[in-house]
């Protein structure tokens, strides 16, 4: 059982997603800091991609703060390293990053030497290496089918490492089995159709999509379009092993930055606002953890109830 | 799973949110059963609304003075007298009408310089399905009259703020939209990019260019060109013109790129001042698509540049990337001066006015070796150029074009 097999074990789970470097990098550590202690289970660290195609505005914004404040995979790994958190982490990024890593160098050369071939040096490999190395426990890579997915695959079961797949309400028959065999850790379960971002309900596809995974035993986290402890409940109850939530908790850090640049433009003294600023978010976002996990716990109860 | 194969050599495959692979899976199904097996009459239908609605087939024309000029036979392929204007209809009429064949009910897109965005809108109001293109805001400040175009024919026309605006960004909403109403919606995408089959299928839509061009060729002059010559962005007007030539290994093949104002990449700013994939890209993940690609070196793709927005993109077809490996296809490139001495060329010499797109394919022949050009050439006039007036009267004033016409006229004495 891996460590992500393990944070489902005792009671539903609670899975926060952020980009790191978004404000900035030492901010967002901080940030991540703050949903271990309101109580997540694993943590997803979102490695910008400058094309992030399955994401809604909320994270797409995210994905420009942490570029333009120079976010690149070696500074993520690096800053990954010194973080000393509980709960087990997941990369969440986009297969062109981890195609490219570390093969920059042999296709310079292959460059040079053919005029620009296809780079034999590219490849999962050196990313997944450097992953496990820095202590990540999986990833989950949003562009990659299962059908694309096998270098990958092969990489992590080399490491140690989980791979993750998204299972998609329009996801069924004989693609749903080849999904599940090749996923591992948990399973990401797409609450609806569309991009990332935040809903005021829970659809309604997440019950039938649920049921369709029921002879699987691995967990089931569900994500896409959840934002408040109530809304955690009922996907819990209505038999989620977890809950994934991202944009609201974006949402959280967009408005402490654009607040904190608010206080700068405004030409009161810098430092001290901005970093009242980083510990007011990290709150903030503490808090709406904490939320997040009792909603879940509470789902938890009520599904047990309900079978018992 | 695949009707053809969904590969390029390593090239092409399918790198798609799963929420997308199975429409994908059904698009494939699909695209074999009405596009290569003729189900239903689909082909059939297609050829005549071509020939009806869109004016085919297109002339291929001795260029008499640009013949002198190079001492070749040089012929244009015409697609510019396409309904619409460019050689997008082909591709554009294709998928919608495959659309209705699959019952969905409505059309996303999206469009760089708007010629795709026009031709979708075309077709589908031709078809009666209902159209949304999107658009980078930038481009639609670029290319109003097409941005008119599309209204007039009842799509509605989303602008894409993200990023720099252009053809990336707007392809990337477009896949957003798609994957939120993929049960009701297909996505014709306007060039040889994407996940498979969209590289083989636009490039099947297209072929009828190659098509037409060889037989026509036959017919006037007997036999076959010594060159075929197409500008390349994603690559859809280059792999019509080439398709139908790839197995005759006399016939060559140049794809011409927009140079822009350099061929290099800034780390830095994350900008290639130019969308010379081809010729200076690297193999990556963009789009749905392995293939050659403008990127940093930690896999960010960067802002592509160009003078010509429809050949503004940081990809190109996994196909073509596939032939340029394979020695079949040479890239060369054209800077944003060149291309606009080429169009101020063609409309001087043929009295052709050319999309700013062609023009790079019609500014290469300057560049060109008499051994490159052959005896006979095949130039595809992807489109033309009335969309591009206004940025060329802005852009020739801006730079030294030493054929460029002086638009003193606008600022006679006349009070």
């Amino acid at each position: 059982m891996s460590r992500l097999d393990e944070a489902f074990a005792d009671g539903p789970a609670f899975v926060p997603y952020l980009a790191l470097g978004d404000p900035d990098l030492e901010s967002s550590l901080e940030y991540v800091r703050a949903l271990d202690r309101g109580g997540a289970d694993v943590i997803e660290l979102g490695l910008p991609f400058s094309e992030p195609i399955a994401e809604g505005p909320t994270i797409q914004s995210a994905v420009v703060r942490s570029l333009s404040g120079g976010m690149t995979p070696t500074k993520f790994f690096d800053a990954v390293e010194t973080l000393d958190v509980d709960a087990p982490l997941v990369c969440m990024t986009y297969y062109n990053l981890v195609y490219q890593f570390g093969g920059s160098e042999a296709r310079s050369a292959s460059e040079d030497a053919s005029g620009g071939t296809a780079s034999e040096g590219a490849g999962p490999r050196p990313f997944v290496e450097r992953a496990a190395e820095v202590g990540i426990e999986g990833f989950v890579v949003p562009d990659l089918p299962a059908e694309e997915a096998g270098p990958l695959r092969e990489a992590c079961d080399e490491f140690g490492l989980d791979l993750i797949f998204i299972v998609a309400p329009t996801t069924r028959g004989e693609r749903l089995e080849r999904i599940m065999e090749r996923t591992s850790g948990y399973v990401y379960v797409q609450a609806r159709l569309g991009v990332t971002g935040a809903k005021a309900d829970v659809s309604d596809q997440t019950g039938a999509s649920l049921d369709r995974l029921d002879r699987w035993d691995l967990p089931k986290a569900v994500g896409f379009g959840i934002s408040s402890g109530e809304q955690a409940r009922e996907v819990v109850a209505a038999g989620a092993d977890g809950v994934i939530v991202g944009s609201a908790l974006v949402d959280i850090v967009a408005e402490g930055t654009s607040a904190a640049s608010q206080t700068a433009s405004g030409d009161v003294a810098e430092g001290h606002e901005n970093g009242d600023s980083t510990e007011a978010v990290a709150d903030r976002l503490e808090t709406l953890a904490r939320e997040l996990k009792r909603g879940a716990l509470a789902g938890a109860e009520r599904a047990q109830s309900e079978r018992t | 799973m695949s009707s053809d194969t969904s590969k390029f050599g390593e090239y092409g495959g399918q790198y798609v949110p799963e929420a997308l692979m199975p429409a994908i899976e059904e698009l494939d199904d699909a695209y074999r059963r009405y596009v290569l097996e003729n189900e239903d009459g689909f082909v059939d239908e297609f050829r005549e609304r071509l020939r009806d609605f869109g004016g085919r087939p297109t002339p291929l024309q001795r260029a008499d003075r640009l013949s002198e000029r190079y001492d070749t036979d040089l012929f244009l392929k015409r697609e510019d007298l396409l309904h619409g204007g460019a050689h997008k209809l082909n591709n554009a009429l294709g998928q919608v009408l495959l659309a209705k064949y699959m019952g969905k009910e409505r059309i996303v897109a999206e469009t760089g310089a708007g010629q795709h965005g026009t031709a979708t809108a075309m077709a589908a109001a031709h078809l009666d399905v209902p159209c949304e293109i999107y658009m980078g805001e930038r481009d639609i400040n670029r290319q109003r009259p097409n941005v008119f175009r599309m209204r007039l024919n009842g799509a509605a026309v989303n602008p894409v703020t993200t990023g720099r605006g252009t053809l990336k960004e707007a392809i990337s909403e477009t896949m957003r939209d798609w994957a939120t109403t993929v049960e009701t919606t297909h996505y014709v995408i306007g060039s040889v990019v994407g996940p498979h089959p969209f590289p083989t299928m636009v490039r099947e839509f297209q072929s009828v260019i190659s098509e037409e061009a060889r037989r026509q060729f036959d017919d006037q002059v007997g036999g076959l060109p010594d060159s075929v010559v197409a500008c390349a962005g994603g690559g859809s007007n280059t792999m019509g013109a080439f398709s139908r030539f790839v197995s005759d290994e006399s016939v060559d093949l140049y794809a011409v790129e927009a140079g822009g104002s350099s061929l290099a990449v800034d780390e830095e700013e994350g900008v290639a001042p130019n969308s010379a994939s081809l010729s200076t890209g690297t193999e990556g993940v963009l789009h749905g698509a392995r293939t050659k690609l403008l990127q940093d070196r930690d896999g960010q793709i960067v802002e592509s540049h160009s003078v010509s927005s429809g050949l503004d993109y940081a990809g190109v077809g996994p196909e073509l990337a596939y032939l340029v490996d394979e020695g079949r296809v040479t890239p060369v490139t054209v800077d944003d001066d060149a291309a606009l001495e080429g169009f101020h060329r063609l409309s001087q010499t043929e009295g052709i006015i050319p999309a700013l797109e062609t023009a790079h394919a019609v500014a290469w022949l300057e560049q060109a070796t008499s051994e490159q050009l052959g005896d006979s050439v095949v130039v595809c006039v992807s489109g033309r150029g009335d969309k591009d007036l206004e940025s060329v009267i802005e852009e020739t004033a801006s730079r030294e074009i030493p054929n460029a016409p002086d638009m003193d006229v606008f600022s006679g004495g006349m009070r």
